[in-house]
């Protein structure tokens, strides 16, 4: 078949797609061709939240079962959406028969909108987290929201995504509405009347989206697809969308030049914001392999490129638990929901915020291509600023996180002007294995944004091994640290703040994991009662 | 015109809404125009279904705009080569200066602002021509392939560095009473220092946009997403060289302005009116977030010197300050923000003896222009600061030294520009939120907080708001309405204000129902449309609902007055008892001898149509009292004063200068209001986006004076986590003792100073780290770094002072 059409759903009609340009974005679309003005442009970079909508697709790895994200619709390149359902702000009234559906309903009796031009993308946004009701609930193992114990039997490992429901019987807590909506901005309303229709909007008569109907249309649109990756055409561009890895490493190895779309949260941005010219696109989003996460050979996990970042760090912060507050204050809702981990990682910028974590705790990065498999520590991966080691031919395939060792100490801050969806001025990780006599194995310490790439701290760790965890330790290490960086400043910080904090951060480490008084995370973060820190609390008393 | 306050009123609902649970009984509406109704877009908000500007069905054949930027901050334009631009795909054509058949300008006061940069460019970001293009896309992918040669010209980036040079747009303020330096001499203590406040983009979620459609005889239509669609009408004639009956502006609302959208949607009106005039086909400019950001003004960022007297009990006996704003290139409306910032130096405080004077700064970077709250926030929290620093110097508590020095009631009751402040009520209400965020136990419990804390510390402040309600130019406080009643009894009122999320319609609507006796859901407020209200003033300085509120009410009582003669004989009652006839529930009715009479209003109405009585009203108001002398700064510029009160708790980390908000208690004094919730909404949204300027919102030029900050991704306003989970806010409901509409207050701007306790509070606890002994050098926008920067300092300092107790030794 030659140029076949992107299918997808739109609330809930299926749609074909023909001619329009591999980069249009669903923004654009919505609005410009499908006449849905009610998805707005604030931003075009993902960082706004008014182009909200929510976004449906089977989920391979949970029986095909139907998964509801909340993304922006502004940095969606179309052609990804291909096999999805897309649900607009418009939808919600048809699901209430013309009616305000209860999201809408508390929105206006609880005077969440002012302008109004924010407002749609928060209904979609509490949508997505009213669609979570909690009568939907599966027995569930997990406690305290989307978190995955740990204790998976099998390969398979249970991380729960988002739009799984939370705990039984329980509607959403406040802090739980105020996580779906760190992807929103309103500059009106100040918010409070906005968490207010969260909480209310349970209290309305029921109204249900028909899962079962729109999971039947979607793997309607499945059966419908060639075996074949999808070659989807359009003004002398291709998108590719290869259903396997062995599919995606040949057209990778044919079309070296080609753009590699993950989650496009930064491709949207090269073409919203740049008008790069990206020739053709290969998209990872539908190679099945990539969704996995199994567990690697060393017992540890092995993430699949393509696993949202909210799917990925669930399932790490089962293991790492001091993950929560970074693994909240990555980004915003919408972007860990489209962003993967593996794009985060072969993106490799330097305010990445999965790197320092990740090679704080030894991650290694699986590279493939038909020629071979490599494996990398993934601080090896990055050579200089924007620059990996990567082939022509290679894509990242999987990341793999070790196994929790005896006697870690971990913790992960990050500072930036804002809790939400901010960039960071500085990510930092630290990791301390302690032998039994108290002194210091391995130290691994990772920084973003105090260089070209993310980067370990060999001096500041070389200061620290061997040595017993106290002061002395602690200043010498601190004192290193100031050699081991140069960072810049730009308008997120000073070099002198970053080098002062930087410091400052291994001293809040310190305190919070010396052997002797350590204090609660409440005693040196300002932050500490905001993020879900059940699993954290629990890893204390275990130690 | 201006009429008096009904003596039928019915008495003032006794309503406090608190935040918590706002829809339950304690907001039960008593009478109509005291009621949380939602916003009248609410249900259209969440449906998507509410139509701006963008959302429009357009036109066929229209065609889009986008602005070609300088990248320098102060250049000569030697040529620019547009070769690449026309070769691409879907352009029409390009526009420059030399294309504007009229003045190359869009000032709203002086006249240098040019639409289209002529030969010279003065900021990174001035628009200096125009792609027009068959799509968007086509059009911005092509403005960024023109060539262009400068010669670079030496920029100034700093205020001072204007202030220093002579560079102002405008001749210095100054306002001096009584003899300050004579008393600065002679106080018993003085303190005297410099500090600087950031600027802040007004970031309406919705981007600035126009749509202009050239209409028959050379005449345009325009929607343009403005709060002030009369200048919009004037900008384009002059540029079009057309008469104002020759250009109409529409605008239903707006997605957010923030003062934004007063002055400087000019530019994106006047260049799609001028592409469409050029092309006779539909415009449409919609420039991009960044770019958005690169070429609109921001609020001022100031600089200060001040010296304050006072004596032992932290009574101030003089004051004085030098106020330097960043004009940026042009004047915009630098002068009477600069003018506002004067006249709210003294936020609500008696000063003595004065000498203030203000400076509007020429910087080569985007023109600054109006914020909410325009130059009030920049002079009051210099007092503020100035305060804070007293009651340190001092060793009181803050509040303390803020109560010795609230304005009197009957004596020490005159400002420093002369009005007498006559309605002061600030004392009463800081004692009743002193009272219900229970301050002194939460000082006191903070202080054994901050002791057994060695790296968070929590700090504490009160702080007042006293705001003048009126333009500060009295012939902008005039308004007009048109009410119209159709014969099936509904009622659309079109008035002069435009709506951008503040709830003006809804409150215009309750007013005319109010007046009309109908349902509010019988009325409804149309788009502001410069065809049916001339000659409008823009929707700014908090005076929408007071302005067309009244206008709009006037219109109705026309309409009533008439109805009322006619209905009286049909209830039974001879003409003189028209004055007796009552408008209420949907119904008209007069308590004769015989009991009551009453018809339903529709049928009135239907009635009186065949009777051919006049069914529609043009409605007028005009502050009354208000006078100001711009040369000597003196008057009486303000109707009334809005007053509230904020108490914010905080927490620092000391190590990184991370903070958090833990909890507000805020206290406005809303008048009678005629709408609690929006209202509330107002407070709410204004606190913390007054938090985000003094916080988290920095706008950082580089070296080249290029804007960094000029996206979401990048400038961060707040977000819902910075929402403090104990969230307090109470309307101190007590009659306006002035005549406003239905003895309302103003809620639009005052609250954006609330926040300024949030910044004392931050002051408060980085404080706590020098026991209190030393000033925090603490600038805004606090950042963690500028917070930081404030610790070390602190420490610093007590390391300098031997004696002082640290409580910092060692990590604890």
């Amino acid at each position: 078949m030659t140029n076949p059409p992107i299918r997808l759903l739109l609330n809930a009609e299926p749609v074909e797609i023909h001619g329009l340009p591999v980069t249009t974005t669903l923004l654009a679309w919505l609005r410009g061709q499908r006449g849905l003005k009610g998805t707005k442009e604030g931003c075009a970079e993902g960082d706004c939240g008014a182009c909200t909508v929510v976004v449906g697709a089977l989920d391979a790895t949970q029986g095909d079962a139907l998964q509801l994200a909340s993304v922006n619709a502004c940095i969606q390149l179309l052609p990804t959406l291909d096999g999805k359902a897309v649900f607009t702000v418009e939808y919600l009234r048809a699901l209430a028969d013309g009616a305000l559906h209860p999201v809408q309903k508390a929105m206006v009796e609880h005077h969440g909108s002012q302008c109004g031009f924010c407002t749609p993308g928060f209904v979609m946004s509490l949508w997505q987290l009213y669609e979570r009701r909690p009568e939907d609930a599966p027995a569930s193992p997990s406690s305290g929201g989307a978190r995955c114990a740990g204790g998976c039997a099998g390969q398979q490992v249970c991380g729960p995504s988002a739009g799984q429901p939370g705990p039984q019987g329980q509607p959403p807590s406040r802090a739980e509405i105020a996580s779906a909506l760190t992807g929103n901005l309103c500059r009106c309303t100040g918010y409070r009347p906005i968490l207010d229709a969260g909480e209310a909007m349970f209290a309305e008569p029921a109204v249900h989206l028909d899962r079962a109907a729109i999971r039947a249309a979607l793997l309607a649109l499945r059966q419908r697809r060639a075996a074949a990756a999808l070659d989807y055409q359009a003004a002398d561009a291709h998108c590719h969308l290869p259903r396997n890895l062995a599919q995606l490493l040949a057209l990778r190895a044919q079309k070296p030049q080609a753009t590699l779309v993950a989650g496009g949260t930064d491709v949207g941005l090269w073409v919203t914001k740049q008008f790069r010219e990206l020739g053709d696109l290969i998209h990872t989003g539908a190679v099945a392999e990539l969704q996995a996460m199994t567990t690697a050979a060393d017992g540890g996990l092995r993430i699949g490129a393509a696993v949202s970042l909210n799917a990925a760090y669930a399932a790490i912060a089962g293991r790492y638990p001091e993950l929560a507050e970074l693994w909240e204050r990555f980004a915003s809702t919408p972007v860990r929901n489209a962003g993967t981990l593996g794009g985060n990682v072969a993106n490799g910028s330097p305010i990445g915020d999965s790197m320092p974590p990740l090679i704080a705790l030894g991650a290694r990065v699986v590279l493939q291509s038909l020629r071979a498999e490599r494996v990398l520590a993934l601080e090896d991966f990055y050579l200089d600023y924007m620059k990996k080691d990567l082939a022509a031919d290679e894509i990242v395939a999987a990341v793999e996180i070790p196994p929790r060792a005896q006697g870690l100490r971990f913790r992960t801050y990050k500072l930036s002007k804002r809790y939400d969806s901010d960039i960071s001025a500085v990510c930092s990780a630290f990791a301390l294995v302690l032998a039994p006599d108290g002194r210091i194995g391995a130290a691994r310490i990772a920084f973003g944004g105090m260089a070209a790439t993310p980067r370990r701290a060999a001096q500041a760790e070389a200061a620290l091994r061997g040595r017993r965890w106290d002061e002395d330790a602690l200043e010498q290490a601190c004192a290193a640290l100031a050699q081991d960086y140069r960072p810049l400043g730009d308008m997120r910080a000073s070099a002198a703040y970053r080098q002062r904090a930087a410091a400052n951060l291994l001293r809040r480490f310190y305190l919070e994991t010396r052997q002797h008084a350590a204090l609660p995370a409440e005693a040196v973060n300002v932050f500490a009662d905001i993020a879900d820190r059940t699993g954290l609390a629990g890893l204390a008393n275990q130690a | 015109m201006n009429q008096p306050q009904e003596a039928l009123l019915p008495a003032p609902p006794e309503i406090s809404p608190e935040s918590a649970g706002m829809p339950d009984a304690a907001t039960k509406p008593r009478v109509l125009y005291s009621r949380s109704e939602a916003h009248e877009s609410a249900h259209l908000h969440v449906s998507g279904s509410a139509t701006y500007v963008d959302d429009m069905p357009e036109l066929a054949g229209t065609l889009h705009a986008a602005i070609g930027m300088s990248a320098k901050a102060h250049a000569r334009i030697l040529a620019i080569d547009f070769t690449e631009v026309q070769a691409m795909p879907g352009v029409v054509g390009v526009l420059q200066a030399g294309d504007i058949p009229g003045s190359n300008d869009c000032g709203p006061i002086l006249h240098d602002d040019p639409i289209l940069a002529d030969g010279v460019v003065k900021f990174v970001g001035q628009p200096m021509f125009a792609v027009v293009a068959t799509s968007q896309e086509a059009a911005r992918r092509a403005a960024r392939k023109a060539r262009v040669e400068y010669e670079e010209l030496p920029a100034v980036l700093d205020i001072r560095a204007a202030k220093a040079a002579g560079e102002l747009v405008v001749p210095p303020l100054v306002l001096v009473r009584g003899s300050p330096e004579e008393k600065l001499a002679s106080a018993p203590h003085v303190l005297r220092g410099t500090w600087s406040v950031g600027g802040q983009e007004q970031f309406y979620l919705e981007g600035q946009i126009s749509y202009a459609v050239p209409r028959e005889d050379g005449c345009m239509q325009l929607w343009c997403s403005t709060q002030h669609p009369t200048e919009m009408q004037h900008l384009v004639a002059h540029c079009l060289q057309l008469a104002s009956n020759q250009v109409v502006v529409e605008i239903r609302r707006m997605g957010g302005g923030f003062g934004g959208k007063e002055s400087q949607s000019g530019i994106f009106a006047c260049i799609a009116a001028l592409a469409a005039r050029r092309f006779g086909r539909p415009v449409k400019l919609r420039p991009d977030r960044d770019d958005d950001m690169m070429i609109t003004g921001k609020r001022h960022d100031f600089v200060y010197d001040y010296a304050v007297g006072f004596d032992d009990t932290g009574r101030i006996l003089a004051a004085k300050v030098e106020m330097a704003a960043r004009a940026g290139f042009s004047t915009d409306l630098t002068p009477p923000v600069i003018t506002r910032a004067v006249c709210h130096f003294d936020n609500a405080y008696y000063l003595g003896d004065a000498d203030i004077r203000a400076f509007g700064c020429r910087t080569h970077t985007q023109s600054n222009t109006a914020f909410r709250g325009f130059g009030g926030p920049q002079g009051a929290i210099m007092m503020e600061y100035i305060i804070d620093s007293i009651a340190r110097q001092l060793g009181m508590d803050a509040l303390a030294v803020r109560r010795i020095n609230f304005y009197g009631t009957t004596e020490r009751n005159v400002t420093p520009y002369l009005q007498v402040v006559r309605d002061n009520i600030i004392g009463e209400m800081v004692d009743e939120l002193v009272a219900t965020s229970d301050y002194h136990a939460r000082r006191a419990a903070i202080a054994r907080f901050n002791a057994g804390s060695p790296v968070l510390k929590k700090g504490l402040a009160l702080t007042p708001v006293k705001f003048g309600i009126s333009f500060n130019v009295p012939h902008f406080n005039q308004a007009g309405a048109l009410v119209h009643v159709y014969t099936d009894g509904s009622v659309l009122v079109s008035h002069g204000g435009t709506e951008m999320g503040q709830g003006l319609n809804t409150k215009v609507a309750q007013v005319v129902a109010h007046t009309l006796g109908v349902p509010l859901a019988q009325v409804r407020a149309s788009a502001a449309d410069t065809s049916k209200v001339a000659n409008t003033s823009a929707t700014a300085a908090s005076t929408g609902s007071d302005l067309n509120g009244k206008a709009a009410e006037d219109a109705a009582r026309q309409i009533r007055a008439r109805l009322a003669a006619f209905a009286a004989p049909l209830l039974g009652g001879a003409a003189e008892d028209a004055a007796r006839v009552r408008f209420a529930d949907g119904a008209v009715a007069l308590h004769g001898a015989q009991g009551a009479c009453s018809l339903p209003f529709a049928d009135v109405v239907a009635q009186a149509y065949l009777a051919r009585v006049q069914l529609w009203s043009d409605g007028f108001y005009a502050t009354p009292g208000l006078h100001w002398d711009a040369r000597t700064l003196t008057g009486n510029p303000f109707y009334y004063y809005a007053y509230a009160a904020g108490v914010s708790e905080v927490l620092v980390d000391t190590l990184t200068g991370e903070w958090r908000l833990l909890r507000t208690d805020l206290l406005y004094d809303a008048g009678n209001s005629i709408n609690p919730a929006i209202d509330i909404g107002q407070v709410e949204g204004g606190f913390i986006q007054g938090m985000g300027w003094l916080t988290s919102e920095e706008l950082v030029w580089n070296r080249e004076g290029r804007l960094t900050t000029h996206a979401p991704s990048t400038y961060k306003i707040p977000a819902i986590h910075d929402c403090p989970a104990e969230f307090r806010t109470r309307l101190f409901q007590r009659p306006n003792p002035q005549e406003t509409v239905l003895r309302s207050k103003a809620t639009g701007e005052p609250p954006l100073l609330l926040p300024f306790s949030v910044l004392m509070a931050l002051r408060d606890a980085v404080s706590s780290v020098g026991g209190h002994r030393v000033q925090p050098p603490l600038r805004a926008p606090a950042t963690p770094e500028a917070i930081l920067d404030a610790v070390d300092a602190v420490r610093a300092g007590v390391t300098e002072a031997p004696g002082v107790t640290l409580h910092y030794e060692r990590l604890a």
